[in-house]
């Protein structure tokens, strides 16, 4: 069995995609993202995620600088609190069905 | 996208140390082969867990099945594994992923690299190609310890003369075994996999030194990085 | 709202002694391993330590330096943010009071800064007083690169991200300038029995 003392347990952004379904109403793992830091761009699917920390934190797979912080907290209220860091993405790129398209 | 409710329908072994939950899930809008869902579990004091699971039943199938790989220590996995009884309700959000999926309609060829529970998703797209009739050409390289934790026997012992499926095994192989044992190196991939001439699109998933490792291998066997899709499921699966 | 799940309780242990700050859990013998980002490849060949910012003069260790500085044995309690504590833990390392020694700081606030760019704030004065340590050892080993190694500043006192690992230096700065997890909206100081854990909340 694996120890929780492996090092670098990153995950990729595709486990990123569902809790940003808290804040967005698309599925953006197939969703281009470009990096602010090196302009580097591939799917956010394919960027790197770093799961055990205080917050989601998605770092970019060519230059591993921050691209996205998120988290979502949620209170006994039934109220959820999301944060999300947006600032290292200079460009998000998604195909949605077209307003009024019929699907 | 809000928690769903999914009813269990059933809960059966899936190999010694893995279990296959079938769900059924209110409102579930059918998914994609490859594409996962989040599980969350909460205590009676309110804390909650979540942790994904990729969906192992192909998109024509009613229910929804997942297969959960025991993680030792670990928080989620044991209590899906020993706890979860028929008839519990669980939530899940899904279906999620629209990077790592394949559909019939894209064609083959196909090639799929499995590390132990990374098995799944492919679990998926296999039984999905299957009941589509797909005629694309597909192949299944699967790493695993020992030849009893195979998952998902059922779809990878009906696949059709289309698909090719390859053991390897890294601890134990069977007595006579022939096929490739160890890790998945260069040059394992080069003898198992299909070459970068036949131009496949290729997804790895797994453990993330396992994914890493592979998806690194095959760059350097000339695959073009953008052909391969990866799914790290972090390095306790 | 969620729904209760039969049976489940998950992995949290409480403790009744008083040493469990609120809302926190136990988490035992386990020692979780919370990255932001890549476990940074540390050259010791290369590597310093450096008081720097509003001081009167830079004071710079390289690795040979730092190890010949008399070092102390610690047990402490640690408190994630995450909230798992974490109890008699046992470090070894240097005393930030001996790296401040002779320093004559031009405003009251630090920056920790490491290699990996994490950064955090916190006041100059909680780094004094036997508080807070730059630790090389853990458990009787030298420190773990998960766990920060090769050098991991220590304030127990307050939430664990307040300990950056792979630490490179101690600015001095005027005023209090938010750190890679404060401008994410967590407390600039984060103690844990006040349970300062967002900024404003
Ligand atoms: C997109 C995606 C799809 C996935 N699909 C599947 C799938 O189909 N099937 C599958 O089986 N898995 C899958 N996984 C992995 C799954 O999500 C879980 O990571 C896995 O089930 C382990 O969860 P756990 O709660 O049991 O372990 P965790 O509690 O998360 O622990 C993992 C390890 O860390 C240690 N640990 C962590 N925190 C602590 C702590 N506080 N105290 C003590 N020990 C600790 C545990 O001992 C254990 O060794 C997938 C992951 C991803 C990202
Ligand atoms: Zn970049």
């Amino acid at each position: 069995m694996t120890s929780i003392d492996t090092p670098d347990r990153r995950l990729d952004g595709n486990a990123l995609a569902g809790p940003l379904l808290e804040l967005f109403t698309i599925d953006l793992s197939a969703a281009m993202a470009t990096c602010v830091h090196c302009d580097g761009t591939a799917p956010l699917g394919e960027q790197q995620l770093y799961a055990d920390a205080p917050a989601l934190v998605l770092r970019c797979r060519d230059c591993t600088g921050v691209l996205l912080r998120y988290s979502a907290d949620s209170h006994s209220t039934g109220i959820a609190t999301v944060r999300a860091d947006l600032s290292g993405l200079r460009l998000l790129v998604a195909h949605v069905p077209a307003a009024g398209a019929s699907r | 996208m809000s928690w769903a409710r999914a009813v269990v329908r059933a809960t059966c072994p899936e190999s010694a140390g893995a279990v296959r939950l079938v769900l059924e899930v209110d409102g579930w809008s059918g998914h994609v082969a490859g594409q996962h869902v989040d599980l969350r579990l909460t205590a009676e004091d309110g804390y909650t867990a979540w942790r994904s699971y990729s969906i192992a039943s192909a998109p024509q199938q009613p229910l929804v099945s997942l297969v959960v790989q025991g993680v030792d220590g670990g928080e989620v996995s044991p209590y899906l594994i020993s706890d979860v009884q028929e008839g519990d309700v669980l939530e899940l959000r899904g279906p999620i992923g629209g990077h790592f999926v394949w559909r019939a309609a894209l064609g083959g060829p196909v090639q799929l690299i499995a590390g132990g529970s990374g098995v799944v998703p492919f679990l998926s797209m296999l039984e999905h190609h299957r009941l589509a009739g797909s005629d694309a050409e597909v192949r299944l390289l699967y790493a695993l310890r020992n030849p009893q934790d195979v998952l998902g026997t059922g779809v990878l012992g009906q696949v059709g003369p289309r698909v090719q499926v390859t053991y390897a095994y890294s601890r134990s192989a069977p007595p006579g075994w022939q096929g490739p044992t160890g890790r998945l190196d260069a040059g394992v991939l080069a003898e198992h996999v299909c070459g970068p001439a036949a131009a496949p699109q290729t997804f790895v998933c797994g453990p993330t030194g396992f994914v890493e490792a592979v998806a690194g291998a095959l760059v350097q066997l000339g695959h073009v990085p953008t052909s391969i899709k990866t799914e790290r499921y972090g390095d306790a699966a | 709202m969620s729904t209760t799940t039969r049976g489940f309780s998950g992995r949290r242990r409480q403790r009744t002694d008083g040493r469990l700050p609120p809302g926190q859990y136990d988490v035992g013998d386990a020692f979780p391993v919370l990255s932001a980002g890549p476990t940074p490849r540390v050259d010791l060949g290369t590597w310093d330590l450096t008081v720097q910012g509003q001081v009167d003069h830079v004071a710079r260790w390289t690795w040979e330096d730092f190890t010949a500085l008399p070092h102390e044995d610690i047990t402490v309690d640690l408190h994630c943010v995450t909230a798992w504590s974490k109890f008699d833990t046992r470090w070894r390392g240097v005393s930030l009071d001996t790296l401040l020694e002779g320093i004559s700081p031009g405003g009251s606030f630090v920056s920790a800064f490491c290699d990996g760019g994490y950064t955090t704030n916190l006041p100059l004065a909680d780094l004094t007083g036997g508080r807070a340590w730059a630790v090389d050892g853990y458990g009787g080993a030298p420190l773990e690169p998960v766990h920060g190694g090769p050098v991991r500043l220590l304030v127990p006192h307050l939430y664990l991200w307040k300990s950056a690992k792979w630490l490179r230096g101690i600015a001095v700065t005027e005023h209090d300038e938010p750190g890679f997890w404060e401008r994410f909206g967590y407390h600039g100081y984060g103690d844990p029995w006040r349970e300062q854990r967002y900024a404003g909340g």
